[in-house]
């Protein structure tokens, strides 16, 4: 029970900070209100909550952060000069990527950094949670796309998130 | 040299905007150019994303307020989480409707048997 109300109150913080953010104020008043609104919030999503907090760690979080970053810039450069291309050379194709991960957050995660990074997206997941499908702009070599996201975010997505 | 701070501030922001709108201005060439939604999503989850968090950036840093830039970088990590989940569920709707991929592509090993046990 301590570590639930422990857990709740690091949350709310949390959500407090994200409110001062957003509403551009950090007197006392508005961080109180955030307070109220954050736990409010929590209350609301209560069932839903996983039962204990992930371990992370932390400079492992801060690489996967900086790859990601990096992926993004380079993402969206690629696409930029493949739009402009007079003849877009387009190999597209869907291919199914074999997840070694488990957990359902880091599913999402994976997911979410394989759309946002080039020449990939991911469409489905199958229902026992084995396969990511993930359609790439360039499809001719599915195995060398397996092999970047399994050496890339997956790896580092296990190393920031230890079981 | 007093001006020289703001100069820079100036420059920065400039660049931002320019660079945010050409990659925004590519984004929707994109969404022109590309023969299907799989691949259009690409161009609109991408350089969509990268453009407007530009410009984001180029609004909060031409505030000169940290409460407005703050404002803006939470903006920008909404887009970081929100758009590749939009580019997935059309993505996947599209599939789960029975949307054929461009004649280009190549393979497709999505199984058509688990459009089926989705719908019920």
């Amino acid at each position: 029970m301590r570590f639930r109300a422990m857990r709740f109150i690091v949350v709310n913080l949390l959500l407090t900070l994200v409110w001062a953010f957003v509403t551009g104020s950090f007197t006392l008043h508005n961080l109180a209100l955030g307070f109220a609104i954050g736990a409010m919030s929590l209350l609301l999503v209560r069932d839903q909550l996983p039962a204990s907090l992930n371990r992370v760690r932390p400079i492992k979080l801060l690489l996967l952060v900086g790859l990601f970053f990096k992926e993004l810039m380079l993402s969206a450069i690629k696409v930029a000069v493949m739009v402009l291309r007079p003849n877009m050379r387009l190999r597209p194709g869907i291919f199914a990527y074999p997840l070694t991960i488990t957990r359902d957050f880091e599913i999402t995660l994976l997911a979410n950094l394989i759309t946002l990074t080039p020449g990939t997206l991911s469409v489905d997941v199958s229902d026992d949670r084995k396969m990511l499908y993930v359609h790439a702009l360039s499809c001719h070599d599915p195995a060398a796309e397996r092999r970047a996201i399994s050496s890339g975010f997956e790896r580092r997505i296990r190393e920031a998130f230890p079981l | 040299m007093s001006a020289g701070p703001d100069l820079l501030v100036a420059i920065a922001v400039s660049v931002l905007l320019v660079a945010g709108s050409i990659f925004s201005l590519l984004a929707a060439l994109g969404l022109l150019r590309f023969p299907d939604l799989y691949t259009r999503m690409h161009a609109a989850s991408k350089a969509g994303t990268i453009g407007s968090g530009l410009l984001l950036l180029a609004a909060g840093l031409h505030a000169l307020d940290i409460a407005i830039l703050l404002r803006a970088l939470a903006g920008f990590a909404f887009f970081v989480l929100t758009a590749p989940v939009s580019a997935h569920l059309l993505a996947k709707a599209a599939h789960q409707a029975g949307y054929k991929l461009t004649n280009l592509s190549v393979t497709d090993q999505l199984p058509l048997a688990k459009q089926k046990s989705d719908r019920l």
